[in-house]
């Protein structure tokens, strides 16, 4: 009852049949990533794990846009679709002795991940549980990209400029790592 | 909606990125699952931002897509240097750590 | 002053610090003079090797521009000081009359006409409440460094076209040299904290580039690492210092939640309003800084090797811009440090006891060294410690006084050491050197000049400015003397013996290069002009840079020309703690100078007329007495080991505290054992010898022995417990530290 608790507080801006329309829409979202991403981190195929990573990072984006942070979800779509996975596709191709089928990883290894993994999804899930038991997400509108770019240029000036001296520093970095001398 | 439901959203995905890390074989196929791990940090980041309906959360998960594609870029390099060096992108091959 | 700073808080300008925006157009610009070796140094850097010089002339001529640039600087200022007029001007005069009437000390800004400084600043970036400004500061102190720098570093470039001409990377060299001096430039006018600590890293940055500038041998490059460490030490205490003052100055200003601005931390600090205790922790801090920078003692020893750079880079460093960094950054946090350490009135404080021993004990190792650039070197950390001590007595224009004459002579030596060392190939005096005299001429007579300058014999520069500095303790009851801002005995003893220490050594070093017989090989020949005419400018400036800042009431020229040093460095303003100045006396001169006078004659008896006999009874140059004090008496031999070794601090740094934390405690027992305790064996002879055999049969074999075996035993039984994880897989690792994380995560949970 928790639930019908906290649609209680929203306003009138969230009818009842956009709540329940949102968590259809995140229901789907959810299970589709979840299924992708595992599908990601078991199949052999190295290309096909790629595609699966589109489509995590995909829901991701709808995610996002479904909590009202639509630039954030587009800049996901931008930068990760569009230039991450591309440039995994080409680590795959250029490194074309592994391209294809990957050996399976030995049944100790896996079980040992396994377990760390699942401890993990205790611990953290537990502990989302216990901390953030029925609060909801109510938000009356989108968040503007306007306030976005006031606060990066204001508040986060510092960060901002630490990330672009970061980029700087990868790009040459990854110039001098993967250099033929 | 839920605050929880993203929360365990990511989660599962952090969980799932975490077992991709520690078992898979292939240098790109680990690279591919620390990008999940950060996407389930982003959710998380974008989730409180809109309870608490501030900027600040997509901020940063702004700047993680950022540092994403600055980690993408170098620890692709380095696999390719790998695969340069030993012929094979096999973490498995590579215990040159032990004592 | 409670007045003013409550003006100054309520004014949305805060200009009643002492400071203005007006002033003529050559002081609010002097950002253009660090500009010019910046833009010297891009032009090096990316054009440099298509010139046909290798870009050492487009250095010159920046250098040289910004040498000009500063000379009108310095005229604009002395014309600033005395016939500024604005609105500010009035306001400082009825804040430092209303000071007055408050009953402190008032004899500095009740002198008259105020000296504004001036002020000029752009706003870097805003961070919510807070603005981080850039801009520049002029006044008396930063002029001076301003003239000093600039002029140095002009002449060691005119110096280096000769000095490394055929180096594989002469344009790399040039590029550098011409960052190093825009950095110090920078850091001389820095208005800010900030940009201070900015400037300071690049100094030193600088510094490492150019010390291991022929860093294909090892020791080059060994000692370019180690003064960049040694320096991280101390550059951690500059930055925990400058965060220290930003929060005590922010929590006195209301509506305001911190400031970098010099003028306001000084001008709070002066009229009381920040906590003591705050201010005391900073100036320990800055002091840190101070200390690895400016070389003072426990922190000195990253200096002799930094011998190991090109000689002209020496000359730099030593005269101009790293080490005296230090001490400016002193000068100019002064406030701070004046409340801090409670200069005025007191006996003794850290500033003046380091400074104290940092002289007395860079004197004496400089009287061990073979090579000819350690000695100046050694010279260099003790004269750093005369201004650090006289800053650390109150002596505030003494000290910067000691730092323009300074800044002349040990030029002048450092490049007389470098001519002679390009003549022989080889900087050890005792080997390759010797009756360099006949030789080389001018390099003889200009090393002489500069010695006696630093000597202090009068009336060349060093003496003026080392006797005000002995005045300035105000420790000389005795000779009837008056004044001064304490009683600071201690330091005074401490001044006059150095004083005879700097005569012996320079003594001893002018003997062993220059006269004698010539004991290298070939025949060694003078310089070119380019290192000549240097040399005599240096020279030249060496003997009349005194008179800048005669002292009051010296009878033989007018009012009107005693003392214009102080009176144009000296800031009269609210940022600028109102200091007492001693009184000179006729008596504490001549002792000095009587002091000093016997130094040499003591030094010049043994070289001049014991050694020189021996030398003629031998039939070959000696360089010392064959059955001299040293190898009589094993007291003696033992302090002179002790002095050669450095006082064992490079032992106790690389070995004791740096091997104690990476390696086991064990091995650095072990390492004591044979260091500190095998020296000792040794030098004290025979009987010591036995003892020592025994607390090396008993104490280390059985019980030091135990000790190692018994630890060694316990960690390799746990190693090979815990080698059966160690995979050598970065995967297997992750695991581990993913679910170690995991657990230790639960846990905080299910506790808190």
């Amino acid at each position: 009852m928790t639930v019908l608790a906290a649609l209680q507080g929203f306003d009138s801006l969230m009818s009842g049949d956009t709540v329940v329309a949102q968590n259809i829409a995140f229901g789907i979202l959810a299970l589709v990533m979840i299924v992708a991403a595992l599908r990601m981190v078991t199949t052999s195929n190295v290309v096909h794990a790629a595609l699966y990573l589109v489509i995590v990072l995909a829901g991701v984006s709808g995610i996002f846009i479904l909590l009202g942070a639509e630039f954030v979800g587009v800049t996901q779509v931008l930068v990760y679709i569009g230039a991450i996975v591309v440039l995994f596709l080409f680590g795959i191709m250029l490194t074309r002795g592994a391209l294809g089928e990957d050996e399976e990883a030995d049944t100790e290894k896996r079980r040992m991940a396994v377990l760390v993994g699942v401890l993990v999804l205790v611990v953290t899930g537990g502990a989302v549980l216990d901390s953030f038991g029925d609060a909801a997400v109510n938000r009356a509108a989108p968040s503007l990209t306007a306030e976005i770019g006031d606060t990066i240029f204001s508040q986060y000036i510092v960060p901002f400029e630490a990330v672009s001296v970061l980029l700087l520093a990868a790009l040459i970095g990854a110039i001098v790592v993967a250099r033929k001398d | 909606m839920l605050l929880n439901q993203f929360l365990l959203l990511a989660a599962a995905l952090f969980a799932i990125g975490v077992y991709g890390v520690l078992a898979r074989r292939n240098g790109v196929l680990v690279l591919m699952s620390i990008e999940l791990i950060l996407n389930a940090v982003n959710i998380n980041l974008v989730a409180f931002s809109a309870v608490r309906a501030t900027v600040g959360g997509e901020i940063f998960a702004l700047f993680i897509i950022a540092v994403a594609a600055a980690e993408v870029g170098v620890g692709l390099a380095m696999v390719l240097l790998l695969y340069r060096n030993r012929r094979s992108i096999d973490l498995a091959g590579i215990d040159q750590l032990r004592g | 002053m409670t007045d003013l700073l409550t003006l100054a808080a309520t004014t949305a300008s805060g200009l009643s610090l002492g400071i203005t925006e007006g002033g003529s157009w050559l002081l609010r610009n002097a950002w253009l003079i660090p500009a010019l070796p910046a833009l010297s140094f891009l032009g090096i850097l990316f054009f440099g090797k298509r010139m046909p010089r290798g870009g050492s002339e487009l250095g010159i001529a920046l250098v040289g521009i910004a040498f000009v640039l500063s000379l009108l600087t310095a005229a604009a200022w002395i014309d600033h000081r005395d016939n500024f007029e604005g609105e500010e001007v009035h306001r400082a005069v009825a804040a430092a009359e209303g000071h007055a009437a408050e009953g402190h000390a008032t004899e500095g800004h009740a002198a008259g006409h105020p000296s504004l400084a001036v002020h000029n600043t752009v706003t870097w970036f805003e961070l919510n409440d807070v603005t981080f400004t850039a801009g520049t500061l002029v006044d008396g102190p930063a002029v001076m460094m301003l003239v000093v720098v600039t002029l140095v570093s002009l002449l060691v470039h005119v110096y280096s076209t000769e000095y490394v001409a055929g180096d594989q990377r002469y344009t790399h060299f040039f590029a550098f040299l011409s960052l190093f001096t825009a950095s110090m430039l920078l850091l001389v006018v820095s208005e800010n904290t900030l940009q201070l600590l900015v400037s300071w890293e690049l100094v030193g940055v600088c510094s490492f580039v150019l010390i291991g500038h022929w860093w294909e041998e090892k020791p080059n490059s060994d000692a370019a690492l180690k003064a960049f460490l040694t320096n991280r030490v101390g550059d951690m205490g500059l930055i925990v210092g400058v965060t220290i003052l930003f929060f005590t100055v922010g929590s006195a200003l209301p509506g305001q939640f911190g400031s970098f601005s010099i003028a306001e931390t000084n001008a709070l600090a002066g009229a009381g309003r920040l906590s003591h205790t705050a201010l005391l922790v900073a100036s320990c801090c800055l002091m840190a800084a101070v200390m690895s920078k400016s070389g003072q003692f426990l922190l000195h020893t990253w200096l002799p090797d930094a011998m190991a750079g090109p000689t002209p880079v020496s000359a730099l460093i030593h005269a101009a811009t790293m080490v005296v960094a230090g001490v400016f950054m002193i000068a100019r946090m002064y406030g701070v440090f004046f409340e801090g350490f409670s200069i005025g009135g007191s006996s003794i404080n850290l500033m003046a006891l380091i400074g104290g021993l940092t002289t007395l004990v860079g004197a004496c190792l400089a009287f061990v060294q073979r090579d000819i650039k350690k000695v100046l070197a050694y010279s260099t950390i003790s004269q750093l410690g005369y201004m650090v001590m006289a800053l650390g007595v109150g002596a505030w224009t003494a000290a910067l006084f000691h730092l323009f004459t300074h800044a002349f002579f040990k030029a002048c030596l450092f490049l007389g050491s470098g001519a002679a060392a390009h003549a022989v190939h080889s900087f050890d005096m005792k080997s390759d050197m010797g009756g360099l005299r006949k030789h080389m001429p001018h390099t003889y007579r200009t090393f002489v000049i500069g010695s006696i300058a630093l000597a202090g014999l009068p009336p060349l520069a060093g003496f003026w400015s080392k006797d005000e500095i002995l005045v300035g303790t105000g420790g000389w009851g005795l000779f009837g003397g008056t004044g001064g801002n304490g009683a600071y005995t201690f330091m005074l003893v401490m001044g006059v013996t150095t004083a005879a220490l700097t005569a012996a050594y320079m003594t001893r070093c002018i003997y062993l290069t220059f006269f004698g017989e010539f004991r290298g090989h070939g025949t060694p020949h003078e310089s070119g002009p380019r290192i000549v005419v240097p040399l005599w400018i240096l020279a030249g400036l060496a003997i009349v840079a005194g008179l800048l800042n005669l002292p009051k009431g010296f009878p033989l020229v007018p009012g009107s020309l005693q003392e214009r040093f102080g009176h144009f460095v000296e800031p009269v303003a609210a940022y600028f703690p109102s200091i007492s100045h001693g009184t000179p006396s006729w008596s504490l001169a001549i002792a000095s100078t009587l002091v000093v006078l016997s130094g040499i004659a003591v030094a010049g008896w043994y070289y001049f007329v014991k050694v020189e006999a021996a030398s003629k009874a031998a039939g070959e140059s000696l360089t010392e007495l064959p059955d001299g004090l040293t190898s009589r008496y094993p007291l003696a031999k033992m302090g002179h080991t002790f002095l050669v070794q450095k006082y064992y601090l490079d032992h106790l740094y690389t070995d004791i505290i740096a091997g104690g934390t990476k390696g086991p405690v064990a091995a650095a027992a072990y390492k004591v054992d044979q260091d500190v305790i095998d020296g000792v064996v040794n030098a004290a002879g025979e009987n010591a010898v036995k003892a020592g055999n025994l607390v090396y049969h008993r104490f280390d074999q059985l019980v030091v022995d135990g000790i190692i075996n018994t630890s060694g035993r316990a960690s390799s039984g746990a190693g090979g417990e815990l080698r059966k994880i160690q995979t050598g897989k970065v995967q297997d690792y992750a695991a581990i530290l993913f679910a170690a994380a995991t657990v230790l995560a639960g846990i905080l949970i299910v506790i808190v």
